[in-house]
């Protein structure tokens, strides 16, 4: 049968279905198909904190949303055109993002008179005529998948299994993705188990026949590649260009990577992925708690380690004290904050940007620290060798903000050459047997541009010294509750910090026309939300600027211009106005706030609502 | 006798002869350190009379026997009197905060094991705010040695009662008593599996000496319990067990493969139907009034530090009781155990043998690659 193609510029496709459906896995080999096929794309996983909630209720449901286009996009999407609806507690809870005359793919074996029961539907939808306004495609998912695995030796549970590579070959057919890699992915996957690799390889197969000849898809679509940038790319998530730009940071460092860890959601992956990597040296120390992680790793910073601990909100108030300490020693540390709905345990899986307060000003005492955040997941790789930068030429502890949607969302990723990446060696030097003055070494002795202390380890001759949490005096590190000299610790350790912005790249402003009168400003996660309403805005007819700061402490030097520069500026954050606060407070601007808490990335064309009726009210 | 003596310095010199066994990846010294060698420039700053000079002075003169450079020797303090130590000692050292300085200890040798890492803390450091880092540095098995000044008090903060403090003990914080039952160190330390568990007195500069080179010559986490006497806050809190007879009537210097004996050598030890070891008389050959207790030779312990299961050496640190009318003192337990610094440098060897060290091209470009050209 031949069937129609339609060429469309970009789909976005949401599956949705019970955490055991294996929603996850089906979105990220459907994502991994799109990106070696060599469309832009952007992803939005969604799971609840729960492993397995009780199956087939709403709380249970699991989705993952992928944006892909045949041009440079920005965000996931705001609304799927596609919602594939694995049971109806997945309907239930989706139904209301599809917009009408939107694709519904549905698995109706789940549509159970229990199942229905189970999440408040009186009737069947698929009956009730309330799914009217979309194009429905109803399919047995599950009996097709076990029929199609009938003759394999295994169990009708291992068959049920399989249907979510049934959907992905389905839809894999459906939009004409290469299927290779998702086969070896299975092979590899289910090396140890033959029988069961056959039949997941067989459903994948009865997927995509079933679509080639089913007259319930009577159309297949396509989307061509985006002209993106000449080079090789991949796919990447967040947490794992993090962890890749921790390891190229230590080996552009020329140190060994130490990471003190404690598990915590959405932070967990970066223990995960450094804990692979051995052969590079990287010592990965999974501690009894938080305050134990970040202790490990600020003794391995004393002995020469490039030391980073990761974690997310609430491990961060706990890391507080040894972070102080490490203010107060002045030794290179990393802390990787994943930032998550909160306050206390909140929502665990759900993204926020409300840690930047506690970050800026989260202990006791003058205590600053310098913020690094980025702006897409892919960029988290060159935020962990910037933080680390700063880390090792300064020798302070630097928080590296990511968050919950940057750390499991993807997108692809040009690999940079390993040869254009900073040489990081160039940034310090550990102090030498010989650098000792007329009285002796001097553990304080600033260097006169940096203000960094020297950073000496144990087993370099004759820089042997002490140092800790009690103020020290300036110069000899000496112990001293001398009222003058305390004041000029606090002085200098601030100056130290604030200085950094005459190293950190000005803020640059999209302003193409010249001619906008509104700066939108954002800081991590959301740029690519507000540069897809941005573009909205300006397609509208509308001139705006953009700017998206990835320094936070301390600012870029520009900025305070950058903010006078327009009548109005809107700061749209993930949070209450964190960093509205700190703007007004430095820069007497007053931001335009615009805050949302919802535990998800902010929509497109909601914020370009925002941008537009700023603009009328300039 | 004299040029024979002078020969044996030089080997040593040299480097030569049996390496204690926690510093066996550390460098040897080239010459012999001296006690003043680890004396800091730093005025010492403990009350008069605090036991802490003591074992601050017996630490400084140990020292030099581990024949390691100065700057390959590290100790890491928490928070209290004792934790000011490593200010005082000439090499390098961390006083860091409140109960961390195992976690803080644990980053540094685990990454770094040409160092000789020590961890000063105190009773309320280690147990009371820190006790979760202690514990699990214990069961780790890093290559630390962990001294623990028990002066059953809070000094730094003048004078609370502590998790080491008698119940109904009369502080700032407890005007009408204390209510909650104290640790025993040594029984912590066992229940968290550590290797090596000692303990000694701030007093007898000779046993304290012997404990310390037993905690180098362990490879892993060494605990040594250390009894201190705070002269201001808990004066005498250890005095049955100071002074010559006390020495003598109640303490169990405890020697491997020797019959554990005091008294005077009157009293021994034996298990109990239940599996307790309880004080006995020692069956004598001659004296009126054998008591009912008393035992034949042969049902007394001798002392058995290597013992893998840790049962024994739990059931001798219960021997204690308010009183002190029999304390154990000495090597518990050592027993030799892979320490996780070893373990964690062995599993980085293992994936470079295997397959080359790391290349990070290959690394960001992983498995599923596109080209746009």
């Amino acid at each position: 049968m031949t069937k129609q193609v339609q060429q469309l510029d970009h789909v976005i496709i949401r599956f949705a279905g019970d955490s055991g459906d294996g929603m996850q896995l089906t979105g990220d080999r459907f994502t991994q198909e799109t990106a070696v096929f060599g469309n832009d794309l952007s992803t939005l996983p969604n799971f609840p904190a729960e492993i397995r909630a009780p199956a087939g209720t709403l709380p249970g449901v699991s989705s993952f949303q992928l944006h892909f286009a045949d041009h440079d996009i920005l965000t996931p999407g705001d609304a799927p055109d596609v919602l594939i609806a694995m049971n109806p507690a997945a309907l239930k809870a989706n139904i209301k993002d599809l917009p009408r005359g939107g694709d519904l793919i549905i698995n109706t074996d789940e549509f159970t008179k229990r199942n229905l029961t189970k999440v408040g539907y009186e009737g069947s939808p698929l009956e009730d005529g309330s799914l009217e306004p979309y194009h429905v495609h109803a399919v047995p998912l599950t009996s097709m998948t076990v029929k199609a695995l009938e003759d394999f030796e295994i169990t009708r549970k291992d068959a049920e299994r399989a249907k979510n590579m049934f959907a992905l070959g389905m839809l894999s057919w459906l939009y004409d993705r290469p299927a290779e890699g998702t086969l070896g992915f299975l092979k590899a996957k289910f090396a140890s188990k033959p029988e069961i690799m056959a039949a997941n390889l067989a459903a994948f197969q009865a997927g995509w026949n079933f679509g080639e000849t089913t007259e319930a898809f009577s159309v297949r679509y396509e989307v061509k590649p985006a002209p993106l940038v000449r080079g090789t790319y991949r796919n990447i998530s967040g947490n794992t260009a993090l962890a890749y730009g921790l390891i190229a940071a230590s080996q552009l460092a020329g140190l060994p990577l130490f990471l003190g860890s404690y598990p915590i959601t959405p932070a967990s992956d970066i223990l995960h992925e450094l804990a692979k990597h051995k052969r590079f040296g990287v010592r990965t120390f999974q501690a009894e708690d938080e305050i134990a992680a970040v202790g490990a790793a600020l003794g391995a910073s004393f002995g020469g380690s490039l030391a980073v601990t990761s974690t997310s909100g609430p491990g961060m108030l706990l890391k507080a004290e040894t972070v102080g300490l490490a203010v107060s020693v002045e030794l290179p540390l990393i802390i990787c904050d994943i930032q998550r709905a909160g306050p206390s345990t909140g929502m665990p899986t759900k993204t926020e940007q409300a840690d930047l307060l506690q970050a800026m000003f989260g202990r006791n005492g003058e205590s600053p620290v310098p913020i690094v955040a980025p702006a897409s997941p892919a960029e988290c790789f060159t935020a962990a060798i910037e933080a680390a930068r700063i880390a090792v030429k300064y020798r302070t502890p630097v928080f590296l903000l990511s968050d919950g949607y940057l750390a499991n969302g993807s997108e692809p990723w040009r690999i940079p050459d390993t040869a254009s990446l900073p040489d990081l060696s160039q940034e310090f030097a550990f102090a030498q047997p010989g650098d000792r003055g007329e009285n002796g070494f001097e553990p304080f002795r600033r260097d006169p541009v940096t203000l960094a202390r020297p950073w000496a380890v144990p087993g370099t001759p004759g820089l042997e010294h002490r140092i800790g949490g009690i103020e020290k005096a300036d110069v000899t590190g000496d112990i001293s509750y001398d009222p003058d000299n305390h004041d000029r610790m606090v002085r200098l350790r601030q100056a130290k910090i604030d200085g950094i912005a005459a190293d950190v790249p000005p803020l640059e402003v999209d302003d193409p026309d010249g001619a906008a009168r509104v700066l939108v400003l954002g800081w991590g996660s959301t740029y690519g939300a507000i540069g897809a309403a941005v573009r909205r805005a300006r397609n509208a007819g509308h001139s705006v600027a953009q700017a998206h700061l990835r320094h936070l402490n301390p600012f870029p030097p520009n900025l305070g211009d950058v903010l006078r520069r327009y009548d109005k500026v809107l700061l749209p954050e993930i949070n209450l106005g964190q960093l509205a606060l700190l703007l007004r407070g430095r820069f007497l601007v007053d931001v335009i706030s615009y805050n949302q808490v919802r535990g998800l990335p902010f929509r497109a064309a909601e914020l370009a609502g925002v941008i537009e009726d700023v603009i009328k009210h300039v | 006798m004299s040029e024979a003596n002078g020969h044996g310095r030089a080997a040593t010199q040299q480097g030569e002869g049996r390496r204690l066994a926690s510093l066996t990846l550390v460098p040897r010294a080239a010459t012999r350190s001296a006690t003043k060698d680890f004396k800091s420039d730093q005025e010492v700053r403990w009350c008069p009379g605090c036991g802490d000079y003591a074992i601050l002075a017996a630490f400084q003169a140990f020292l030099p026997e581990l024949e390691v450079p100065r700057e390959n020797i590290v100790v890491i303090s928490g928070i209290g009197c004792s934790s000011r130590l490593p200010y005082y000692v000439n090499s390098y050292g961390m006083h860091s905060i409140h109960g961390r300085a195992p976690a803080i200890a644990t980053g540094l040798a685990a990454s770094r094991p040409d160092l000789s890492v020590w961890v000063i803390t105190g009773d309320g450091d280690a147990l009371s705010i820190g006790g979760n880092h202690l514990i699990h540095a214990l069961r780790r098995n890093v290559n630390i040695k962990i001294l623990l000044f028990n002066n059953r008090i809070y000094g730094l903060t003048k004078g609370q009662y502590s998790p080491t403090s008698e119940r109904g003990k009369v502080t700032k914080s407890t005007p009408f008593g204390s209510l909650d039952h104290p640790f025993n160190p040594v029984s912590l330390a066992l229940g968290a599996d550590a290797s090596f568990v000692a303990r000694t007195i701030d007093s007898d500069r000779r046993h304290l000496t012997s404990v310390l080179r037993a905690a180098a010559d362990h490879q892993g986490a060494a605990f040594i319990e250390i009894y201190q006497n705070c002269p201001i806050f808990n004066d005498d809190a250890f005095e049955p067990l100071k002074g010559a007879s006390a020495t003598a009537e109640r303490l169990i210097k405890l020697e491997h493969g020797e019959p554990v004996s005091f008294a005077g050598g009157t009293r021994g030890l034996r298990f109990s139907a239940h599996g307790e070891l309880e004080a006995v008389e020692v069956a004598a050959a001659e004296g009126p009034g054998k008591s009912d207790a008393a035992a034949d030779e042969d049902t007394l312990i001798t002392h058995d530090a290597h013992r893998a299961d840790p049962s024994y050496a739990f059931a001798l640190s219960r021997l204690d009781t308010a009183d002190f009318r029999h304390t154990p003192v000495g090597v518990f337990r050592q027993v030799e155990q892979p320490s996780y610094d070893q373990l964690m440098a062995e599993q980085i060897d293992a994936a470079r043998s295997r397959s080359g060290p790391g290349d990070l091209a290959a690394l960001l470009a992983g498995n599923d690659t596109w080209e746009v050209s």
